[in-house]
């Protein structure tokens, strides 16, 4: 497998936008890319379009209708939450395998106003929600976080800790949709959606777009002499586990990917220098802290009651203010922690940069489930 | 003016692994499917192992609806329609599968570590009727003291 070199990237601010349709907010995330890059459209050789709701209807080609339909190979991938992540890897792919030398990872989703994941479809009369359990998403990463209450003592206020942070981080962050502070009371106060997760502690919905621009080493030295480079692509499906599906398994999914993406990189997690993980809901966030080994198995309260995981702590997590501020519009959220974790090693993340940031980690987990971890370094 | 024959009501089961016998004198009940080669259990009917990959044809059980908490969360926002708060939990059975389900006899107020480990015995009762005009039966539990 060849080097890949990240050689550009953009996002648009996440929200609503409710005047455009996802074409265009796609489009607009991807010519910024390009230009970033030093390149366009006609330079890119294979494009991977990530959107979970849009992939049905070939919107990888709508995209390149509206920027330049160049007749390159273009795939629609879809992976629930891990949707844009897992076009970023295609892309990847595309290039380490040595097939292509230049290749585009859109992530898009336009989510509006879409309310409650796992709400919708179906036959209603035979919905099982509320009758024999839950399978909404604010239940289910409650259930998550509730597991780890069962095996560590762990309490409501350490996952509330976690949304103080974030939202914390996203002042500075002008890309995340609610850029507000929301002291502990507050988080702890907020209107119960699933406990313990309080309306503060769910992502919100939301529209967004980011592009990635991948070369190979050879052809990234033609547009710059300071790439970054993907140091790991790991992606994983959860193996069997007695519980799952009855209860989505969102750990062992994400342990393996970890091991598979640090070997790959020849890296551990004292080598990272910050990372944007998948904060669905803060209960997810604090789970990972040990799924990823940023800290010992029951060591993710104390962890956070440290303050580790600030910016200007030992390990900065979400310094973009994390998908509890940015909103999670489902297949730009793949693609967006990756360019957030570019833009800091090259030191542009203004006023949220982590400083001399090295080595990032970006980690999605998409449930049913998928998991991907991409390590970035300059 | 042709009379339709008047169809039968049926008690229809909300999901497939919730078996409702036609004799309503006889309780619905659990059942899955276990792995002749490596004893893994599964709801409903399976047509491979989950776990090994084995294709020989799944032994059917019958489960016996008494369980434990594993854990649970207490859902507020739901669809339209659903009384909340709920109890929704994952519930451990003696046979060596999990199922989600409601819990009743808990103060969805006070969520506790208290919950965890709780014995429950699941009932079935009539949820709602379907567009046909079935009734649809679901399992839920009570947590035994």
């Amino acid at each position: 497998m060849r080097d890949v070199a990240m050689v550009g990237g953009n996002m648009i601010k996440f929200g609503r936008y409710p005047d455009k349709d996802v074409v265009q907010l796609a489009a607009d995330a991807t010519i910024g890319a390009l230009k970033d890059a030093g390149i366009s459209i006609n330079e890119v050789e294979m494009v991977a379009s990530g959107n979970l709701y849009q992939s049905n209807a070939m919107i990888g080609q709508r995209i390149m209708k509206e920027i330049g339909a160049t007749g390159v190979p273009v795939v629609n991938v879809a992976n629930a939450c891990a949707t844009g992540s897992t076009a970023f890897r295609e892309a990847y792919l595309a290039i380490a395998s040595g097939m292509y030398d230049v290749a585009l990872a859109i992530g898009s989703e336009q989510m509006g106003k879409m309310g409650l994941l796992g709400a919708g479809g179906g036959n209603r009369d035979y919905s099982t929600e509320g009758v024999m359990g839950t399978g909404l998403m604010p239940g289910v990463f409650g259930q998550a976080g509730v597991e780890h209450m069962r095996k560590y003592g762990t309490k409501m206020e350490h996952f509330a800790k976690i949304s103080v942070k974030n939202h914390k981080h996203s002042v500075h962050n002008p890309y995340a949709q609610y850029r507000k502070e929301t002291p502990l009371e507050d988080v702890m106060n907020a209107r119960m959606i699933a406990w313990p997760n309080t309306l503060l502690m769910c992502c919100p919905t939301g529209d967004g777009a980011a592009a990635a621009v991948l070369m190979s080493a050879e052809k990234a030295r033609q547009y710059t002499t300071n790439p970054v480079w993907v140091a790991a692509s790991a992606l994983t499906s959860d193996p069997w586990q007695e519980r799952n599906p009855t209860m989505f398994d969102v750990n062992t999914v994400t342990r393996n990917a970890a091991k598979q993406a640090y070997d790959q990189a020849g890296l551990g997690p004292e080598d990272l220098t910050q990372v944007e993980l998948h904060d669905c809901f803060a209960t997810a966030e604090l789970i990972h802290y040990e799924n990823l080994g940023l800290c010992g198995d029951g060591e993710a309260g104390e962890f956070i009651d440290r303050g580790d995981p600030c910016v200007g702590g030992r390990i900065p997590v979400n310094a973009s203010g994390g998908l509890l501020s940015k909103g999670h519009p489902l297949g730009a959220t793949g693609v967006a922690n990756i360019v957030e974790i570019m833009w800091h090693l090259r030191g542009q993340a203004g006023k949220r940069q982590v400083e001399n940031s090295k080595v990032g980690l970006a980690h999605v987990i998409g449930l049913g489930s998928a998991c991907t971890i991409h390590i970035i370094k300059k | 003016m042709t009379e339709e024959p008047a169809t039968e009501k049926k008690r229809n089961p909300i999901v497939p692994f919730l078996r409702v016998p036609e004799d309503p004198k006889q309780e619905p009940y659990l059942w899955g499917s276990k792995c002749k080669a490596c004893g893994s259990v599964f709801l409903g009917e399976r047509i491979a192992c989950g776990k090994c990959g084995d294709t020989e044809p799944l032994e059917e059980i019958h489960l016996s609806g008494d369980g434990e908490i594993y854990v649970f969360s207490v859902v507020y926002q739901t669809v339209p329609g659903l009384d909340a708060p709920y109890v929704a939990a994952i519930i451990d059975l003696p046979e060596g599968v999990s199922i989600r389900g409601n819990v009743y006899g808990l103060d969805p107020e006070k969520p506790s570590p208290e919950w965890f480990g709780k014995k429950v015995k699941m009932y079935t009762e009539k949820v709602r009727t379907d567009r046909e005009g079935n009734d649809v039966i679901a399992a839920k539990f009570r947590v035994l003291n």
